[in-house]
């Protein structure tokens, strides 16, 4: 298809999309409107598990089989990026060359990189109280101990992080969230079904039955991920070349 | 809906979404792409979202610019590398 | 008209992000751009949620039942989709570099003419 055709067919297409979404809105219920009938019923639920976070309880709780699914797909994608991005036999390793950090780079990157690090600790274990959880609390851990590359240089992220580590604590994060969700079977109830732990005190940290467990299995997921992900995004754009004359 | 916040976070972010997909070299995307996480990160703050706003945050403004720019850098390197061996 | 203002936002990002895919002349180009669709759905699904005049869904400091509280719902569904989301963009992008390895280019112009 030339580039001309295509524009053609963008233009068409788009314009009765365009049309179509914009015909939509209108019967979209109005924005700020005061009914939410799913919501309200989760808010209920939420509480009588003595979730705080109703949010948590719906990801891990009341929808921990979707989240699976999701973890599914993030597992999937690491796996995929990991074949695709290996080091091929054409490929060599060449050492980066350690450059001069500027020093108030180093500092700022030195004082910040605990800060961050125990910031996203306490987003994931706060999950089912306060806006936050695995997810998120995953994400700001694993990115802030890319800090270091900043700080310091690669060799010393490369010794914090060896990344079998993180390959094997990746695989053992999901297989948690799976035999978590087999101990619910094996309780009498159903596969994730949130039954197996005593609900606790709302507002603790121990509160909302399974609703922690699987969030800290998510954030260990997230984390690892993360970690693996720019692990050898950082190698490619670092350290593998091709190999020259060949 | 007559919070002005809401109104001006929704521009907000449709300038900055325009803006990132009008800005055509990659590694200059990267970064109006960071901006663009923030301002969607406000606007979830703004939509009483915070749970979505503090994953946009992270996300969006630091992780997928930063994956962007890896990305941009290995295939400049590559091209770099062709270069000189031609 | 401003009861859809926020859903005609998510339709201006969706399109955006549509033409920009189409008219790239660089693959990582168009996958931020599909970043920029992604984020549509986003301002979507939680403007269905706002209610107005009401809080975010957490209870750690608001006492139940004393003030209406958003939807947690789209919320929950837009949250595990940023996340998840990345990963998926970064298995685009490792597609990007291994087909700059293989042809030497990431112009999906020059990648259809190489093919023909």
């Amino acid at each position: 298809m030339t580039r001309r055709v295509r524009r053609w067919v963008l233009a068409v297409g788009g314009a009765g999309l365009a049309a179509l979404l914009v015909a939509a809105c209108p019967a979209l219920p109005p924005f700020g409107g005061a009914t939410h009938p799913y919501g309200d019923r989760v808010v209920h639920e939420s509480l009588a598990r003595q979730t705080a976070n109703t949010i948590a309880s719906v990801n891990f709780d009341q929808r921990a089989f979707d989240t699976l699914g999701e973890l599914g797909i993030l597992f999937a994608s690491v796996i995929g990026t990991v074949v695709l991005l290996r080091q091929t036999r054409d490929e060599r390793r060449a050492a980066p060359e350690p450059a001069a950090v500027s020093l108030p780079v180093r500092r700022y990157a030195l004082i910040v990189l605990p800060v961050a690090l125990l910031t996203g600790l306490y987003v994931v274990a706060h999950g089912q109280l306060s806006p936050g959880g695995g997810f998120q609390g995953g994400v700001v851990a694993a990115t802030a101990l890319h800090l270091l590359y900043l700080g310091a240089d690669y060799r010393a992220l490369e010794n914090v992080r060896p990344i079998g580590l993180y390959e094997v604590g990746d695989a053992l994060a999901a297989s948690g969230y799976l035999v978590t969700g087999f101990a619910g079977l094996l309780g009498g109830t159903a596969f994730l079904a949130n039954t197996l732990l005593p609900y606790g005190t709302f507002n603790t940290l121990a509160s909302g039955g399974t609703v922690p467990l699987l969030n800290a299995a998510i954030g260990m997921e997230v984390a690892c991920a993360v970690v693996v992900l720019l692990a050898r995004f950082l190698d490619q754009a670092v350290e593998i070349e091709k190999e020259s004359g060949s | 809906m007559d919070d002005p916040l809401i109104v001006v976070a929704l521009l907000l972010v449709a300038a900055c979404a325009t803006a990132a997909v009008a800005v055509r070299d990659p590694e200059r995307q990267a970064l109006v792409l960071a901006v663009l996480g923030t301002a969607l990160a406000v606007l979830f703050t703004v939509l009483q979202a915070p749970d979505v706003g503090l994953s946009q945050l992270a996300v969006g403004s630091a992780l997928t610019p930063l994956l962007l720019m890896l990305s941009v850098r290995k295939v400049r390197r590559r091209e770099r590398g062709k270069g000189r061996t031609r | 008209m401003m009861s859809v203002l926020p859903y005609l936002v998510a339709v201006w990002i969706f399109l955006t992000g549509c033409y920009g895919i189409v008219t790239s002349r660089n693959l990582i180009h168009a996958v931020g751009c599909l970043a920029v669709c992604q984020s549509a759905t986003y301002v979507l699904l939680l403007a269905v949620g706002y209610r107005d005049g009401g809080t975010a869904p957490v209870f750690s400091d608001v006492e139940p039942g004393s003030r209406p509280v958003v939807d947690p719902v789209v919320q929950a569904l837009a949250l595990t989709d940023v996340v998840v989301g990345a990963t998926v963009t970064a298995l685009l992008l490792a597609l990007v570099i291994q087909v700059s390895k293989r042809h030497g280019t990431v112009d999906p112009d020059e990648l259809s003419e190489l093919r023909g």
